[in-house]
């Protein structure tokens, strides 16, 4: 046993000594809230085109957020690329991001960015129902998101009401039609008794395995099943109608942190991300909507022109402790 | 520190070397860094008192004392016969079925509970097999009693190997005396044998215990709303850091209740004899051999080949459909590598603890124990911030590097070893090492030839815990671990978060078989050592 011990020690003495990488100015430290699988190649793509060093931390968005919160002034991050604006907004509202340049802010549209100049959305994501195909058609689909609360789809709905993005719907829903609305809604659906899911992945599953017959998700998760299962995955995706809170198009983002001793590698890494490469990539390989224009969008994905989204400034959804409240007085959560 | 022992040395007064009291208190300053941490989080909370005393949360705490009550029991039921067919009698193949039993283990809940789902869910794998015989669905799996049997399939080794290594070490000699004395084999069991194995029983159940309140995958999955995941709640969506922290306060509390009701269950009782041992007959099963290896074909069945037929099924189904799996062997190695750092870690850690509290008991050896205790029950992401704020700001020359990482681990899985360690040396006779002081050789010495081979078995089965533990764990090593240090937890994480089963059936396939090496040896040294 002791034999063993001291070799190990002694490696992880080693080990230390070799992890003191510095975080210097020729490199940019990333923190992704967004997967390894799905952004690592275009950061790789950046890495090389740029020739600058890029390390990147993987984790998920919230609780890097609250990484980079308890960091505080000792962060090694020099840019948070996260998964929602909520996160984003979070760190924003703490005083943690830098103002961005307007060569960075003028390539995206206002509504997917911060209203003080904080963090720019990089893709877009719209909330879609997904419904299974074996026991509904579009037709049968209301155009308003409050067409669910009616008694026909009681023990039909799945939802999660623990995941970021649907609790960033709830926010716009708030900010769209108001608190009372949002909490007619809620119970509303409530009284559907709903199937809960602890994320849109397995949301879309039970959509298609027929567990329940339609789930509020994000559009992007339905493609990635539809690349391992094939056609015959027997959900599909339906946008609610016009301006309808249900066709929210919320944004994965990024910011600068105030801390960052990379500014020029940070500032460089948000162009490229809005340059026609990287947007292309977002569109073709995550499914994505890209933010810029001119960027032609996955086969059989409807464009955000014909969804028409809600007219909604993303910097609103910030409240998300009085989203919690309500989640939590409703009973949606506990 | 001048302590008076039990009744029976009432006569000298022994004092703790104070190498092993500063080791130990050292060791129970470290093991409290999560817990400062969340005073300091909490206190910045202007309504700590209204969040813990909403009818919300005190409803949510008793269902989480619930569970982790139900899990214990029910793992403590499932152990006690696997744990006595596997040392005690002549059932076949005792060593393959030792092996067995004890990895469950190795699954990280997430994925146990995501399998169980595929598996037993309404819609799932078995009903699929049903449909034909017209059943539509199966009962619903979530809540209460879905949480409750995939933590209890997948941590009723924490239960089993601590109680085979105490049957093994079980002394004839009391038996046979009970028998001896009119009692019948039932009464021996229940009034003579039992007794002795509470140590065991109760350093598992505990870690059982602590594990359930601890545990986030298990509860998420399965829409069990415990107090962890509330916390979790709070983390994710609020961006919450101080009420998360006030409920995390609550476990711990929790926690060191359940720590308490182990010491008392462990009583104070000594738990080796002064007369010469006698090895432990084998039971005979006879006809009984049927209907015992039904019970343990069922039990590796449920909780061992149906996980792993869903993670093949995955990656086959995955496969098919022309999904790549890339190369993860680097993240396999890596997984290696920091989880034996953290069980050499954890028994360094561990040792000090274990010797000062078992052979100095007192106060303060108490208090170091139990603070030890707390970590295991925090949701991993609370002791990963805590580690984060600490590092961060006052050791940023160790932030994000394997040693802190290393560091993390040790904080929530010490308490692993500590049982273990401890179960070992409430074993073995103070009087040895007596003698052998008495025979002139120094304390360290002593230490050396004497105390530390009768606590090898101890020290190896909670290196084993720690390892296993560690090699699935996952929020402290996405926050912890040097930039780009992607371990198998962290690849079986990403992959399901994008719904690639099939590559994160791959990941957690290798997880298994990389545990399994590990396991076998120790397991077999166990069942081989007499």
């Amino acid at each position: 046993m002791i034999r063993l011990v001291v070799p190990l020690l002694a490696l992880l003495a080693l080990s230390a000594i070799v992890a003191c990488g510095g975080d210097d100015a020729e490199t940019l430290t990333i923190y992704s809230g967004r997967s390894e699988t799905l952004v690592k190649p275009i950061l790789d793509q950046f890495a090389e085109e740029s020739g600058v060093k890029v390390r990147v931390r993987y984790g998920d968005t919230a609780e890097l957020a609250a990484t980079i919160l308890e960091e505080g002034g000792n962060s090694p991050a020099d840019v948070f690329f996260a998964q929602d604006a909520g996160a984003l907004g979070a760190l924003a509202d703490a005083g943690l991001l830098k103002t961005l340049p307007n060569m960075i802010l003028d390539l995206a549209p206002s509504q997917y960015r911060s209203r003080a100049d904080l963090w720019v959305g990089i893709s877009g994501r719209a909330r879609v129902v997904a419904y299974n195909t074996d026991v509904l058609s579009p037709d049968d689909l209301p155009d308003s998101i409050f067409g669910f609360t009616d008694p026909e789809w009681e023990g039909r709905i799945g939802w999660a009401p623990q995941n970021g993005s649907f609790q960033a719907f709830v926010t716009g829903l708030r900010v769209l039609e108001g608190d009372d609305a949002a909490r007619d809604w809620l119970e509303g659906i409530l009284a559907n008794d709903p199937t809960e899911y602890p994320n849109n992945t397995t949301s879309v599953e039970g959509v298609a395995n027929g567990e329940v017959d339609v789930a509020f998700v994000n559009h992007y998760y339905l493609y990635r099943f539809l690349d391992e299962e094939g056609d015959g995955f027997k959900a599909r995706n339906y946008y609610t109608g016009p301006g309808d809170a249900g066709s929210l198009v919320n944004i994965a983002g990024a910011g600068i942190l105030k801390t960052t001793n990379s500014n020029d590698l940070a500032e460089q890494f948000l162009k490229y991300m809005l340059g026609t490469t990287a947007q292309q990539y977002f569109a073709d390989e995550t499914y994505e909507y890209p933010v810029i224009a001119g960027i032609a969008i996955q086969e059989g994905l409807v464009p955000l022109a014909e969804v028409r989204p809600p007219d909604i400034d993303l910097s609103d959804l910030s409240d998300l402790n009085g989203t919690l409240d309500l989640l939590r007085e409703t009973g949606a959560l506990p | 520190m001048a302590l008076t022992f039990g009744a029976f040395r009432r006569s000298y007064t022994l004092r703790a070397p104070p190498l092993v009291g500063v080791l130990a208190a050292g060791v129970g300053a470290a093991m409290l860094l999560p817990l400062v941490y969340l005073v300091i989080r909490a206190s910045e909370h202007g309504t700590v008192f209204e969040t813990l005393t909403r009818a919300s949360t005190i409803e949510t705490l008793i269902r989480t004392c619930l569970l982790a009550a139900a899990v214990t029991a029910a793992a403590i039921l499932i152990s006690l016969p696997a744990a006595w067919l596997t040392t005690r009698t002549d059932l076949p193949f005792r060593g393959v079925w030792s092996v067995l039993f004890s990895l469950p283990l190795v699954f990280p809940s997430y994925v146990g509970a995501f399998v169980l789902v595929a598996a037993l869910g309404p819609r799932g794998i078995v009903q699929n097999w049903l449909e034909p015989l017209g059943v539509d669905r199966l009962p619903e799996i979530y809540g209460f009693w879905g949480a409750w049997l995939a933590i209890t399939l997948f941590t009723f080794p924490y239960v089993l190997i601590p109680l085979r290594a105490a049957m093994k070490g079980l002394d004839q000699s009391m038996d046979d005396a009970a028998r001896s004395l009119g009692a019948s084999s039932f009464g021996t069991f229940f009034r003579v044998t039992l007794p002795q194995l509470r140590p065991a029983l109760a350093a598992g159940g505990l870690l059982v215990a602590l594990y359930t309140l601890s545990d986030f995958g298990a509860v998420s999955i399965l829409r069990f709303d415990s107090l962890t995941r509330v916390i979790f709640i709070q983390y994710k969506s609020a961006f919450d850091r101080s009420e998360a922290a006030s409920l995390a306060l609550l476990l711990a509390a929790v926690a060191l209740a359940a720590v308490w009701i182990e010491s008392m269950t462990r009583g104070k009782a000594r738990y080796h004899s002064e007369a010469v041992r006698r090895t432990p007959k084998i039971v005979r099963l006879g006809g009984w051999r049927w209907p015992a290896l039904v019970f343990c074909v069922s039990l590796v069945m449920i909780s061992l080949v149906l996980p792993a037929s869903v993670l093949v099924y995955w990656l086959v189904r995955g496969l098919d459909a022309g999904q790549s799996v890339s190369f993860i062997g680097s993240a396999a190695v890596n997984s290696v590598q920091v989880s034996s750092l953290a069980a050499a870690a954890a028994i360094l850690f561990a040792l000090p603890v274990a010797v000062f509290s078992v052979r100095y008991p007192g106060a303060l050896s108490r208090l170091i124990e139990r603070a030890s205790y707390t970590g295991f029950a925090l949701p991993g992401i609370s002791i990963a911030l805590a580690l984060v704020f600490f590092g961060a700001n006052y050791a940023p020359w160790i932030y994000q590097t394997l040693p802190l990482l290393v560091f993390a681990y040790v904080v929530r899985f010490m308490p692993q070893a500590l049982g273990a360690s401890r179960a070992s040396l409430l074993q073995t006779n103070p009087k040895t090492e007596e003698a052998a002081r008495g025979l002139g050789k120094g304390k360290l010495a002593v230490f050396r030839r004497i105390t530390l081979p009768q606590l090898l078995p101890g020290l190896s089965t909670g290196a084993l815990l720690v390892f296993l533990t560690a090699i699935k764990e996952l929020p402290a090593t996405l926050l912890l671990s040097p930039i780009g240090f992607s371990t198998l937890a962290t690849e079986i994480w990403a992959s399901t978060n994008e719904a690639m089963f099939a590559r994160a059936a791959a990941a957690a396939i290798l997880l298994v078989l990389i545990a399994a090496i590990p396991t076998t040896i120790v397991v077999l040294r166990e069942q081989r050592a007499r």
